[in-house]
């Protein structure tokens, strides 16, 4: 993985830089020392690493914006970092850069019960932020996997979802207004309480946009009452062709469910190992969730199931208890976790039309034979976004770089059946040299034009996103 | 001018020596109309791809909204964030289009709970202000891949580029509905009754109040979808929860529902009256007091509050830059639908935005020609 070169008059400023950070941040916010600087030197695209210049932890909007004024100034490109919890290594730091950590960032600033939202620092954790309004049986819908560790502030630069987004949508969808600091330290209010804010919807464009075009310091987020009951279905089939069709029909027949979830056989066999959560030995697992009272769950499992029986089901399992549900999904989130105890794993994360999945799943296997590396997938069914998890052995020389091609091949194909590269986790560095393979130049041009509206020095999260080669031009400049 | 292709769209674009008016079917003349050169996207029409399993539609950006609505009928689906036909409040003619629709973020009742156009937008293709072709997003539900310029295009106006195809996310439509309705409230009370529904488990997709409804009585009116015994299960809910706020009438009726909430929609109280007419974007609990503020309005709230439609008639003296004033105050903005446009149709920016907005402009129309009137930039007044 190429990075840019780290530019010599940056390094050779990094005493000046410290003494001007320290007067507009107390002395503890301002981390240079090299033995601290290295827990920041990267995220949980763990194969990549370099350590920071310096990292900062600024406490307010206020430090964020004297303390990005000064970084502008000086010409200093800055990496924000949520939690660090990135797959796509979009928290790498470049060894000229500032980390901007937004952990300090963590208040609860107002709940609004009446008009259904809450009002966060950003460097809130996810779950944190359903556990301020749950003991009013509210909650806030994104939910990704790492939801336990992850930033509101990494969920908003990578637009997160979750296995609840096929009913509640991404990050985008929940998130009503933002105070966001550009790389000059110029501070801007978009949106609030209200729903719509006027201009052009900047806040859809911040959103995802990967720290690249400012530091988002204070978001107001969509929190929605929860729902009266929520019930899982398990159901397995001897093929993955015939569980894509299942959930194709389950889509087309008018029930929404909050997720479809899928596991194949190899991930099944892990997490069975692992979690023990008693899922069926087959192909290929669904499992689907309902939300709503006891009758309206009863209906919609029943039309649900009547749907799956004509596909032939290996396995057909409805929870009859609290208990059944948490290990139906504790498998399905332990997943990740198991096959880290058997390998080194990349998780990929294109989405694709969910009428070529059984195509897509097919296509996987043999390549996987082709590369001799094995997959276990597990994904979001409902909307298509899949996560195949590619087994390596970082220690055998040569293995990632296997393992790298075979996902990028992956990926390709998934533009190739009309789908993206990335679904909920971002570009970042790691699908960075891919993005040619999706847009034409026209394309990205556009997107680049927008980077050089809001950070014309291009300092904002350097080399992420844009091919290097694509961007020199206007990070020389 | 009416290309009919993309291609020619883009030539007449790269060509053009002077201001282009970005019409799709020219039902929503929402802001200053300008003189110069009509250029209409309805011929590009058709559906590209219709795919009910994945839920996804793909269609160029003249296709008649009606056209799209009548193929997902087929299949039991629909455009979800409901969008409303202006052309009874605005007094035009023609046919709406799905990028007009696209291009003016155009959401219905159900935004509240569905979401807006632009959270079903899944990939545009446009034409910016040089003639150049971009493409951004694709059909899947989930995207991230690179600055989402699928939002930015969603509600601008036609001022970044002159959209030429759009895929959006559609949902199944409910196999019944119902609504539930009190007659008699004050505007306080009736926000705060909605704000009690929204904030239940029970899926309301519809939270309007109608101050003056027909005999002139206050009508607070929540809607209900799904499977019927859903409907009615919630429906008796709604009225256990709201028994403080008077008689609570449950109607299964499926025409009245669909008429009631159409005219919500539509905002159809107000069309055929003379006056100017605002849409006002609040958070929803300062709803009344701002219609409170502005004496001689008259007010139609949706969106639980949040969105306000106001009627100032001939005479009543209410004035845009007091509308203006009311919303400021409290945070949120006002959009000028029909009428004076002494204080400019959009909402002013602070200048921070402005900046932004106008650098976002320049970059994608340097020479400034795709519908130089209209968002708050550049407007004339």
């Amino acid at each position: 993985m190429d990075m840019p070169i780290p530019r010599p008059e940056i390094l050779a400023r990094k005493a000046e830089l410290i003494k001007r950070l320290q007067k507009v941040l107390p002395s503890d916010a301002v981390i240079s020392d090299p033995s601290e600087t290295r827990a920041y030197e990267c995220d949980a695209l763990t194969a990549y690493k370099c350590a920071p210049l310096l990292a900062i932890l600024p406490a307010s909007t206020q430090e964020v914006s004297d303390a990005l004024a000064i970084c502008h100034d000086m010409g200093v490109p800055v990496v924000p970092r949520g939690s660090g919890t990135s797959l796509a290594g979009g928290a790498l730091p470049t060894a000229d850069s500032v980390i901007l950590g937004v952990a300090r960032l963590n208040a609860v600033l107002e709940t609004d019960y009446e008009n259904r939202f809450i009002k966060v620092q950003t460097g809130r954790t996810n779950l944190s932020v359903t556990g301020a309004v749950e003991e009013h049986g509210f909650f806030y819908a994104p939910d990704p996997s790492s939801q336990l560790a992850c930033a509101i502030a990494g969920n908003i630069a990578m637009n997160s979802g979750g296995a609840h987004c096929l009913k509640y949508g991404v990050t985008t969808n929940n998130l009503m207004g933002v105070t966001l600091v550009l790389m000059d330290g110029t501070v801007v209010e978009l949106g609030g309480a209200h729903l719509e804010a006027e201009g052009y919807d900047l806040l859809g464009l911040i959103c995802g946009s990967e720290g690249q075009l400012g530091v988002v310091t204070e978001a107001t987020l969509r929190i929605l009452r929860k729902p009266e009951g929520a019930r899982p279905v398990l159901v397995g089939f001897d093929s993955n062709e015939v569980a894509g069709a299942c959930v194709s029909d389950i889509i087309k027949a008018g029930v929404l469910p909050v997720a479809i979830e899928f596991m194949d056989r190899p991930c099944i066999e892990a997490t069975e190992a692992f979690a023990k959560a008693g899922y069926p030995m087959c192909e290929a697992l669904l499992i689907i969730e309902v939300e709503g009272s006891e009758a309206e769950i009863d209906e919609q499992l029943a039309l649900i199931e009547a749907i799956a029986r004509r596909h032939n089901p290996v396995e057909l399992r409805q929870s009859r208890s609290p208990e059944e549900s948490a290990r139906i999904w504790l498998g399905r989130k332990s997943a990740f976790g198991a096959m880290g105890q058997i390998n080194d794993y990349m998780c990929l994360d294109g989405t694709i039309p969910v009428s070529q999945l059984p195509l897509v799943l097919r296509r996987i296997r043999e390549m996987s034979g082709e590369f001799g590396l094995d997959v276990a997938n597990v994904f979001h069914a409902g909307d298509g976004n899949m996560h195949p998890l590619i087994l390596f052995d970082a220690n055998k020389p040569g293995d990632l770089e296997l393992c790298e091609t075979f996902g990028a091949e992956i990926l390709k194909l998934c533009v190739e059946v009309g789908g993206c590269l990335t679904g909920e986790h971002g570009v970042g560095i790691e699908k960075r040299d891919l993005m040619p393979h999706q847009y034409a130049p026209a394309d990205l041009e556009a997107q680049m034009n927008i980077k050089d509206v809001f950070d014309p020095k291009w300092l904002l999260n350097p080399a992420k996103v844009f091919p290097l080669a694509t961007s020199e031009a206007r990070r020389a400049a | 001018m009416t290309p009919n292709t993309e291609a020619d769209l883009a030539a007449i674009i790269a060509g053009a020596d002077g201001p282009l008016r970005i019409l799709g079917g020219g039902t929503r003349p929402i802001g200053a109309p300008s003189n110069c050169a009509p250029l209409s996207t309805s011929g590009l029409s058709g559906i590209t791809l219709y795919e009910p399993g994945a839920l996804t539609i793909v269609a160029q950006a003249g296709t008649p909204l009606a056209e799209i609505e009548a193929v997902l009928a087929t299949e039991g689906q629909r455009l979800a964030f409901e969008p409303m036909d202006h052309r009874g409040l605005l007094g035009t003619m023609g046919t709406p289009t799905i990028g007009g629709v696209v291009a003016v973020n155009v959401s219905g009742p159900r935004r509240i709970q569905a979401g807006a156009c632009r959270d079903f937008l899944l990939g545009v293709r446009f034409v910016d202000g040089r003639g150049t072709i971009v493409k951004n997003g694709g059909r899947v539900m989930k995207n991230v891949t690179g600055y989402d310029l699928v939002k930015l295009m969603a509600g601008s106006y036609g001022t970044l580029g002159v959209l030429t195809e759009v895929a959006l996310k559609v949902l199944p439509c409910p196999r019944s509905i119902g609504m539930v309705r009190i007659e008699g409230l004050s505007d306080e009370r009736a926000v705060s009754a909605l704000a009690q529904v929204l904030g239940s488990p029970y899926e309301i997709t519809g939270a309007a109040h109608l101050p003056k409804a027909t005999a002139g009585t206050p009508v607070t009116m929540i809607r209900l979808e799904g499977f019927e015994a859903s409907v009615l299960y919630r429906a008796g809910e709604l009225k256990r929860l709201l028994a403080e706020f008077g008689d609570v009438i449950i109607d299964t009726d499926q025409d009245r529902t669909i008429d009631a909430w159409r005219q919500i929609r539509d905002v159809t109280p107000f069309h055929g009256r003379d006056g100017d007419v605002w849409r006002l974007s609040v958070k929803p609990g300062d709803a009344p007091g701002v219609v409170a503020s502005l004496a001689g309005v008259e007010a139609l709230y949706d969106w639980g509050g949040g969105l306000i439609w106001l009627l100032a008639p001939v005479g009543s003296g209410v004035t845009g830059r007091q509308i203006r004033r009311a919303v400021a105050e409290r945070g949120g903005h006002a959009l000028l639908i029909r009428g004076d446009r002494t204080e400019g149709a959009f909402p002013p920016l602070p200048a921070p935005l402005a900046a932004l907005q106008q650098g976002l402009r320049q970059k994608f129309d340097p020479r400034q020609i795709l519908n130089p009137g209209l968002m708050a930039t550049g407007e004339p007044v």
